[in-house]
C-alpha cells in the first residue's frame, strides 16, 4: 500500500507535462511504517540517457548519491523513483524491470494526448517480477 | 578501517545497516568483505563469473572507480566508499 500526498503527486504531474514527449524522472522520499508508505515529496532529476529521452530514461549516479545524502539530511527515507510514460500505459516495460532494484516502489506516470491518464505504482517481488502497488489515498484524485 | 555506505534499496541485506567499516587495501577486498559478512547482497552485486554486475556503480570518495583502477582501487584507511545502484529504464527493449 501507497500513499502519495498532494504536493508530491503535483510535482511529479509538473514534471511530467512538463518534460513530454520526453520522459522525466526523479526520487520518492516518505515514510514506512508496518509495510504502508508515504510519499511525502519528491526530487526531480534529469534524465541523462543518450538514448532517445522518448523513451528511455537515466539519472547520474551524483544525483542519487544527493538522494540518499537528503534523505539522510532529513529524516525521510528514500523509497523510490518515478518516471513518465509518454503516449504509453502506466505499466512497467521489460526494460523497466531489468533496470530496477529491490525495496524500491517505481511509480509511472502516463501522458495520453498531452494530459495526465494514470499513475501506477510498482514494485519487485522476491522472484524479480513487478507486482502492483495499491494506491490509497491519491489526495488529488480523490479532490476531483 | 574504511567507510563503506549502503543504498537504501540493498539495506534489507545488511540488516539495515546502511554504514558498515572494514578493512580492505582495495574495492576487490573490501566487496569480497562484505559479501562475506552478507551473503546474500552477492547476488545483487556479483555476476555469475564474480565481476561487479554492470548496473552497480562504486565510488570512492567522488570518483567512480571505472575512472580510476576499477575493482583494484587502493582504499585507504579513511576512504568512504559508496554503492551505487543504476537506475534506468524506459518503454521497450
Amino acid at each position: 500500500m501507497i500513499n502519495i500526498e498532494d504536493v508530491a503527486l503535483e510535482g511529479m504531474f509538473e514534471d511530467a507535462l512538463h518534460g513530454f514527449p520526453f520522459e522525466c524522472c526523479g526520487f520518492l522520499f516518505g515514510v514506512e511504517e508496518n509495510n504502508n508508505r508515504s510519499i511525502k515529496l519528491i526530487m526531480r532529476v534529469t534524465n541523462i540517457t543518450k538514448e532517445d529521452q522518448r523513451r528511455r530514461f537515466s539519472i547520474s549516479s551524483t544525483d542519487y548519491l544527493q538522494a540518499e545524502n537528503y534523505a539522510d539530511e532529513n529524516n525521510l527515507s528514500l523509497l523510490g523513483i518515478y518516471h513518465s510514460h509518454p503516449n504509453y500505459p502506466a505499466v512497467p516495460s521489460e526494460t523497466d524491470r531489468l533496470s530496477a532494484q529491490p525495496y524500491f516502489s517505481y511509480v509511472i506516470i502516463s501522458i495520453l494526448n498531452k494530459k495526465i491518464s494514470h499513475v501506477r505504482s510498482w514494485k519487485l517481488n522476491d522472484q524479480n517480477q513487478f507486482d502492483e502497488e495499491l494506491i490509497s489515498q491519491c489526495i488529488s484524485s480523490t479532490k476531483k | 578501517m574504511a567507510t563503506i555506505i549502503i543504498p537504501t534499496p540493498l539495506r534489507k541485506f545488511t540488516n539495515n545497516s546502511s554504514r558498515l567499516q572494514l578493512e580492505a587495501n582495495s574495492i576487490q577486498e573490501a566487496v569480497n568483505e562484505l559479501t562475506l559478512n552478507f551473503p546474500d547482497l552477492k547476488k545483487h552485486l556479483l555476476d555469475e563469473n564474480g565481476k561487479l554486475r554492470s548496473y552497480i556503480n562504486i565510488f570512492v570518495g567522488n570518483e567512480d572507480i571505472r575512472n580510476l583502477q576499477q575493482e583494484e582501487t587502493v582504499v585507504q584507511q579513511d576512504s568512504v566508499i559508496s554503492i551505487i545502484p543504476a537506475i534506468a529504464g524506459g518503454l521497450f527493449i
